[in-house]
């Protein structure tokens, strides 16, 4: 499997003119840029995050929005893109229990915090009982709202393991779905609040 | 069932791993794929049924298909199709959509056509295979073909079923290697016309609600959509485009950048200015930094909403549709006991995709592939070419689902910025566009204005209908020229052209009653934007027909209302050219619990007024009824709307949890598009361009919704991905209309808008 030359860095940072040929770039730029690239590089961070349980360290900006790590760095899929102004909720992790719009918080922020995404919580073999739950009731139309209704449907069901409909609204009132599947998330989130038995929850 | 369900979850990380794994043609996958059914510049003929079908030595039965799934499920319904027509378990089947070199161009992926027009074409050659698998099967056999059954792909001896031979074994992995018949192109092509199909009373798994096959990898972050497309090497871009109308570039300061992180090349191409970057973030904070100083704009938009359906009314129209036209008009209205006339007016609204437009380009000399959302991947395979000045077979545009787009991403303007960008660099470039980018820049649904005349003698029988719909062609759709483009000169947008089919519909005009003397005209007004315009336009969900239907079923109602008819029994009165619009209003509001009576009721108690209306629609006939019941907010005028009952008519049923599924959806969308959404603009361009300016709806105003699906297996698919939403609009209006007494014709119904109406109920001309 193909990976990209960004995740090398997570592993072992390399020395910069290691790092440019490792980004692809070649002798096709100019020494001038060349320069202005190493000074850049050493402007980097290096970064230790907990991710879905994983210590991951990672050489970045720090003012990066975590999105963009958890993305690009880490080849995470969960989160997602969607408005980079912590509008539409696309983009929702947990962090230590708490909702947080990825693309909102600077990644330096979250050095050796605990951050939980949708690959956390369960895969396709094994989904969590959330997961589960928006399978059972077909919850998804394109999808792309999704991770950040189900990451905000945990932080809401592990405060509240019993929400009223109302409450349910009330927690993912600010994620947006353009497809209007909010009848099928509602009713799926209750569906794995009635689960007694919650197994592969995080 | 087990060993079947990995041997899927398999296929995923294949596709998965197929993205990444081939590129620019040189994968041996591809050359598998496409060496053996294609032609000599590699593309698919729809003559050859390998072109349509492989069974590998596997049992794994690949199906290519330029239609693809936009988040409605369609690809576990084609699922169900092609396993039900072959005879094998759904789990065998595995679907190759959108990819310019395996699949034919069966059309784009719009306008409810999809299970309508390609299910068919699918199916044909599903069965054309079946035919000829049981031709081999009764060579091997021994035994006529009528002598034969088949069971998950087992071929058995009917009486002697130790007698048998599989449907791989039969290939041993090679491909059929068998032509059939094929005429016409896209969504027109006939498949295989001659080979008899499964009567549908035999359907095993077509009509069950077949779980959908992406949920899964949708729910835990291991499906992968155009934005999670990740190859070697890749760099990121990102398009730095002004939010309002593009003149002339005047200058670009590229030192204005030089202290971001990471920047690879300034891209400048005519009006084209981009930025490449090692880093995602590099690149957005490149883009948003870099100093770029544009002409004065000659080219204005019309200053506001008022301007712009004056421009509608006072501008001459270059193409006149003329939907309807039978009877005598003028006697018609001379017979008339009773004369209505009523304007309407529909907004500017936009798709509104949550995910931004992404693609990921690799151009390498003069060869390049894609990976893009793209509705139609063939059309957006003519946009590059035609951009990059190569010819067709060189480029490759592979698709990986989007976020739901709704007509958006029929014009994939992303597609071109990347292939610019990776041209540029000479590297494989991903850009995603931001948020204020995607709502300032996706081509909008126009907006509309309706006026509707009617005449009604003394029995209440309309004498004479006349319809007239002043809208916008599609400026950027299937033939225009993409944003990259016209920046960089190789096409101008024009005034949208008419006359190609592409225009915003007709139906949803009163067309659906068959009034003696009708007129139905939709006037297509010119759209010139000299400079490129943020209020471009495409089609956006149910084009036209949403708006027109708000506008004829509104006027009926209001023709009901001066008769102090019920409004049911008012649409039973007049004649229907389709008998089912019947059956589906009586299913509707006998599930809803209508009770007969006149409009409006002005019930509810304190400061809430409530009120229940009614529409009905057809489209290429899938048949709707919705029944809206709302509550009114006396004091602020806001409405809520508590529950839509929907009665669906789309014939042959493929998935009932599916169709439900995209009801709910175009319910959901229908609402928030009729009490919300309208783009403001100014004279330069998009005003709200982020999600708290322009609102959709949000879970604490989400309706109930009922639903009765009607199943009519002998009119084959007529479509479940629009018809729902067509009624949405003009039930509300009515309900509104039922509970306060007053006629808001303006979308959306705004609460200064309800309250207005209320405040001036007395100036109703139907009244």
């Amino acid at each position: 499997m193909n990976r990209l030359p960004m995740t090398y860095r997570i592993e072992t940072p390399a020395p910069p003119c290691k790092l440019l040929k490792s980004l692809g770039l070649g002798l096709s730029a100019s020494a001038n840029s060349l320069g202005k690239r190493r000074r850049k590089v050493d402007a980097m961070s290096r970064i230790s995050l907990m991710v879905n349980g994983k210590t991951r360290v990672v050489d970045a900006d720090p003012d990066t929005p975590l999105l963009y790590i958890l993305r690009d760095n880490l080849e995470l899929n969960g989160p997602k893109f969607g408005c980079g102004l912590s509008q539409c909720g696309a983009c929702t992790v947990i962090v230590e229990g708490r909702t947080v719009r990825s693309c909102g918080v600077p990644v330096s922020a979250m050095q050796n915090r605990n951050i939980t995404t949708l690959e956390g919580l369960g895969s396709s073999a094994h989904p969590n009982y959330l997961q589960k739950a928006f399978i059972e009731e077909q919850a998804v139309q394109c999808g792309y709202c999704i991770s950040g209704m189900i990451m905000t449907a945990t932080a809401l069901l592990d405060k509240n393991s019993d929400p009223s409909e109302t409450e349910i609204k009330e927690a993912l009132n600010n994620n947006l779905c353009r497809c209007g599947t909010h009848l099928r998330i509602v009713r799926a989130v209750k569906r794995a609040a009635q689960e007694t038995v919650r197994t592969g929850k995080i | 069932m087990t060993t079947k369900s990995i041997s899927r979850r398999q296929f995923v990380k294949d596709t998965t791993g197929l993205v990444v794994a081939f590129n620019l043609f040189g994968s041996h996958l591809l050359a598998q794929t496409i060496g053996q059914s294609g032609t000599a510049d590699g593309s698919p003929q729809p003559t050859e049924l390998d072109s349509w079908l492989m069974i590998g030595s596997d049992g794994i039965v690949t199906v290519y298909t330029s239609k693809v799934d936009l988040g409605t499920g369609v690809l576990t319904a084609l699922s169900q199709v092609m396993a039900e027509e072959l005879d094998v378990a759904f789990d065998r089947i595995h679907m190759i959509t959108g990819d310019t070199a395996q699949t034919i161009d069966q059309s784009q992926t719009s306008g409810s056509r999809t299970m309508h027009k390609a299910g068919p074409q699918l199916r044909q050659a599903a069965a054309a295979g079946r035919q000829e698998l049981l031709k081999l099967a009764s060579v091997q056999l021994d035994t006529p073909v009528e002598r034969l059954s088949v069971n998950d792909g087992v071929v058995r001896v009917i009486g002697n079923s130790s007698q048998s031979v599989t449907y791989w074994k039969l290939l041993g992995g090679k491909r059929f290697h068998v032509t059939i018949t094929a005429t016409g192109t896209g969504a027109a092509l006939k498949v295989a016309a001659g080979v008899p199909a499964k009567n549908p009373k035999d359907y095993k798994i077509v009509g069950t609600s077949v779980p959908r096959i992406d949920i899964p990898g949708k729910v835990t972050g291991e499906f992968t959509y155009s934005q999670d497309v990740r190859i070697p090497g890749m760099l990121h871009g990102r398009v730095v485009r002004p939010l309002e109308v593009i003149s002339q570039l005047t200058s670009v300061d590229e030192s204005s950048i030089k202290d971001i992180p990471g920047i690879v090349k300034v891209v400048k191409e005519k009006r084209f200015v981009g930025v490449v970057a090692t880093t995602e973030w590099g690149a957005i904070q490149a883009a948003k930094a870099l100093k770029v100083t544009w002409s004065t704009p000659a080219a204005k938009l019309p200053a506001n909403r008022e301007a712009l359906y004056d421009y509608l009314k006072q501008t001459k129209s270059f193409n006149d549709q003329v939907v309807a036209n039978r009877g005598n008009l003028e006697s018609g209205f001379s017979q008339g006991h009773k004369t209505f006339e009523a304007t309407y007016h529909w907004p500017f609204q936009m798709h509104g995709m949550i995910g931004p437009s992404c693609a990921v380009a690799d151009v390498q000399g003069d060869r390049a592939t894609i990976w893009a959302g793209s509705q139609g991947t063939h059309r957006t395979r003519k946009a590059v070419a035609d951009l990059l000045g190569v010819p067709e077979r060189n480029v490759r545009v592979v698709y990986a689902e989007g976020s739901g787009c709704y007509g958006r991403l029929c014009a994939d303007d992303v597609a071109e910025d990347a292939a610019l960008m990776s041209r540029s660099v000479g590297k494989p470039v991903r850009v995603q566009w931001m948020r204020d980018e995607e709502h300032a820049w996706e081509p909008k649904g126009t907006g509309q204005l309706m006026t509707v005349r009617a005449a009604v003698d003394a029995k209440g029988n309309v004498t004479a209908w006349d319809f007239m719909d002043r809208y916008f062609p599609y400026t950027a759709a299937p033939d225009y020229p993409l944003l990259a483009s016209m920046q960089t000169g190789l096409k101008s947008s024009g005034p949208g052209f008419p006359g190609n089919g592409y225009e915003y519909g007709t139906t949803a005009a009163g067309d659906l009653y068959g009034f003696e003397n009708q007129r139905v005209v939709c006037a297509v007004i010119p759209w010139i934007q000299n400079e490129l315009s943020p209020l471009r336009t495409c089609n956006l969900r149910a084009p036209g027909a949403v708006s027109r239907a708000f506008a004829s079923e509104s006027f009926i109602d209001e023709i009901a209302f001066s008769l102090r008819m019920d409004p049911v029994q008012f649409r039973l009165q007049c004649p229907r050219n389709e008998k089912r619009t019947g059956e589906i209003l009586l299913a509707a509001t006998k599930k809803a619990g209508w009770v007969e009576r006149a409009s409006p009721a002005l019930a509810g108690s304190g400061s809430k007024a409530t009120g229940r209306g009614v529409a009905i629609s057809d489209r290429d006939g899938a048949i709707v009824a919705a029944v809206a019941e709302v509550e009114v907010d006396k004091a602020s005028g806001k409405v809520k709307v508590n529950r839509i009952t929907i009665a669906h008519d789309c014939g042959l049923i493929a998935n009932p949890n599916g169709v439900k599924n995209q009801i709910e959806g175009n319910v959901v969308q229908g609402v928030s598009r009729t009490l919300l959404e309208e783009v403001q603009f100014d004279e330069l361009g998009v005003k709200n361009v982020d999600w708290n300016s322009y609102r959709t709806i949000r879970f604490e105003d989400i309706p109930e919704v009922d639903i009765v699906l009607i199943d009519r297996p002998a009119l084959g698919f007529l479509g479940a991905g629009e018809a729902s939403i067509i009624p949405v609009p003009a039930a509300i209006a009515n309900a509104v209309f039922d509970a306060i007494g007053a006629r808001v014709r303006d979308i959306p119904l705004t609460p200064e808008r309800v309250l207005s109406a209320m405040q001036n109920r007395e100036q109703n001309p139907a009244a």
